[in-house]
């Protein structure tokens, strides 16, 4: 696609600009931002890719896995402002489940074991991840919000932290997951996902790519579940105290 | 007698959106094995968090409170919190049926109980009830089930939480028999809080007054009642029954 064309497709921001403006929906300025954001990420990724994908060496790819997953950690934290070491306990979450998603598809030589495929597939993962890890925490805490009374009737009848949190984890997790789950639901039947349209218009033969996309939609759904159980895990024994009381006064 | 109980000199503050709420002030008082103490106040005042002391719920950022001759920070937490067994104020109830609620403290422990029979004829309720829903019995079925649950674990000290507010007064007297009659053959001590004060006299040895985080006055029930010493007991009592 030349650069005339798509500054030409910057025109739909613009109408989306003036229709905004016309029923005074006062999203004007939220819609040129978001336009402008995505060219200028977007654009720096196009041009970081091409560098990375240059290098031989596999340390500048790995460094560009960390950043990836440092600024997904960056984002799914802000949903847990106030609980202790969080930011490591979704960083290390993020890297588990990147590290054994990868293993397994490098392992058994699913995917060859190049920077254009390793990039690719980690930020879906790792993205993925993302979202999953805000959903749970958002769940979490409106659960406890609203289960308080049953944490504090299990500690009271002797029962460990384990036991009283297992119930709210069991259904935060749950309720985390149900949107990726449902998402494949109608997959391909309304709307073609992003990756495989990508392939078929740059020329892949569609078979190929519907192969190439099942793989992701499976990775997905394990990453997801990965994800929801291993944060589920790091969080919870420090939703207490030491006297075995429910302290989430600074969530 | 030995005492079962014992507050020295308690604080507890919480922190309400960065201010700080002094919820009790400096609280101390005895309980004797097998005395039953009715703690009546207006709401608010504290009541509720006395009792959460008692079995570690709630930590107080001050003072101690001694069970059994033993400071609750020394006790194995589980152990204490079978031994001090609390029915709360909601009582409140897990999602599943009345039969899982009731042996939740056996289930707790990996056991089973052996007869749910037993204890929903003990505190009035029949036994069909046993495979309903819990969360949808009536707010009176729910606090008999909550009691029942709480003596499951056989506790030594009881502590009760407004327990009978959503019952009638007939099925008020029933409960409060039911109390009575445990207290008895047990030597069960009772903290018993309660906003209905022709309640706190009928049952209790010993009654409490608190108000704003303090206990204002301390005296064996029918003193209390009949002849408070302190100002503000006296206009507390009047208040209600002019209300009434
Ligand atoms: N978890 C909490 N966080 C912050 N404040 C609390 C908390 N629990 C109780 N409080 C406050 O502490 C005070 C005393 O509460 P408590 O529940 O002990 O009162 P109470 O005497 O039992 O009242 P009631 O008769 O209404 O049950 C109240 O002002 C209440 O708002
Ligand atoms: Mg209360």
């Amino acid at each position: 696609m030349s650069l005339i064309a798509l500054l030409f497709s910057f025109g739909f921001v613009i109408f989306s600009f003036f229709l905004s403006h016309a029923f005074k929906l006062g999203l004007g300025r939220d819609l040129i931002i978001t336009g402008i954001r995505a060219t200028i990420q977007l654009l720096v990724v196009g041009y970081i890719l091409n560098t990375v994908f240059g290098f031989e060496n596999p340390l500048a790819m790995i460094l560009m896995l960390l950043v990836m997953v440092f600024v997904a950690t960056i984002n799914a934290a802000k949903r847990g402002k106030g609980l202790p070491r969080i930011f490591w306990k979704i960083f290390l979450t993020i890297s588990i489940v990147e590290i054994i998603t990868q293993g397994f598809l490098l392992g058994l030589q699913i995917v060859p074991a190049t920077p254009q495929y390793t990039i690719s597939i980690s930020g879906m993962i790792i993205g993925n991840s993302m979202v999953i890890a805000s959903l749970f925490l958002n769940r979490l805490k409106a659960e406890l919000e609203m289960r308080k009374e049953e944490v504090v009737l299990v500690l009271s009848l002797g029962g460990s932290v384990k036991q009283s949190i297992y119930p709210i984890l069991k259904q935060s997790i749950r309720s985390s997951l149900i949107p990726t789950i449902e998402g494949q639901r109608t997959i391909g039947l309304v709307q073609l996902p992003g990756m495989m349209t990508g392939q078929i218009i740059a020329g892949a033969d569609p078979v190929e790519a519907v192969r190439f996309q099942l793989l992701i939609v499976f990775m997905i759904l394990f990453a997801a579940v990965l994800t929801a159980i291993i944060l589920g895990f790091l969080i919870y024994p420090e939703l207490f105290n030491k006297k075995q009381q429910l302290d989430i006064s600074a969530w | 007698m030995t005492t079962e109980i014992e507050f020295i000199n308690v604080s507890k503050t919480y922190l309400n959106q960065q201010e700080v709420v002094n919820v009790l002030k400096g609280v101390s008082g005895k309980v004797e094995k097998g005395e039953i103490v009715t703690i009546i106040g207006p709401s608010g005042s504290g009541k509720s968090t006395i009792l959460s002391l008692c079995n570690l719920l709630l930590t107080p950022d001050e003072g101690e409170v001694w069970i059994q001759g033993k400071d609750v920070g020394d006790w194995d937490i589980q152990t204490l919190r079978r031994q001090v067994g609390i029915a709360f104020q909601g009582a409140p109830m897990l999602t599943g049926t009345v039969q899982e609620n009731l042996s939740l403290p056996k289930r707790l422990q990996g056991k089973t109980l052996e007869n749910p029979k037993k204890y929903m004829e003990y505190v009035g309720l029949t036994e069909d009830l046993l495979l309903r829903q819990a969360k949808e019995l009536s707010g009176g079925q729910r606090q008999r089930l909550s009691l029942a649950r709480t003596l499951v674990n056989d506790p030594a000290i009881l502590l009760l939480d407004e327990v009978t507010s959503a019952l009638d007064s007939l099925s008020a007297h029933e409960v409060e028999e039911l109390i009575l009659r445990i207290n008895r053959e047990r030597q069960t001590t009772i903290l018993w809080v309660t906003h209905d004060q022709s309640q706190a006299e009928r049952v209790g040895d010993q009654t409490w007054l608190v108000i704003e985080g303090r206990i204002v006055e301390a005296a064996p029930t029918k003193q209390f009642f009949v002849k408070p010493k302190q100002e503000q007991t006296k206009q507390f009592l009047e208040m209600r029954r002019e209300y009434k």
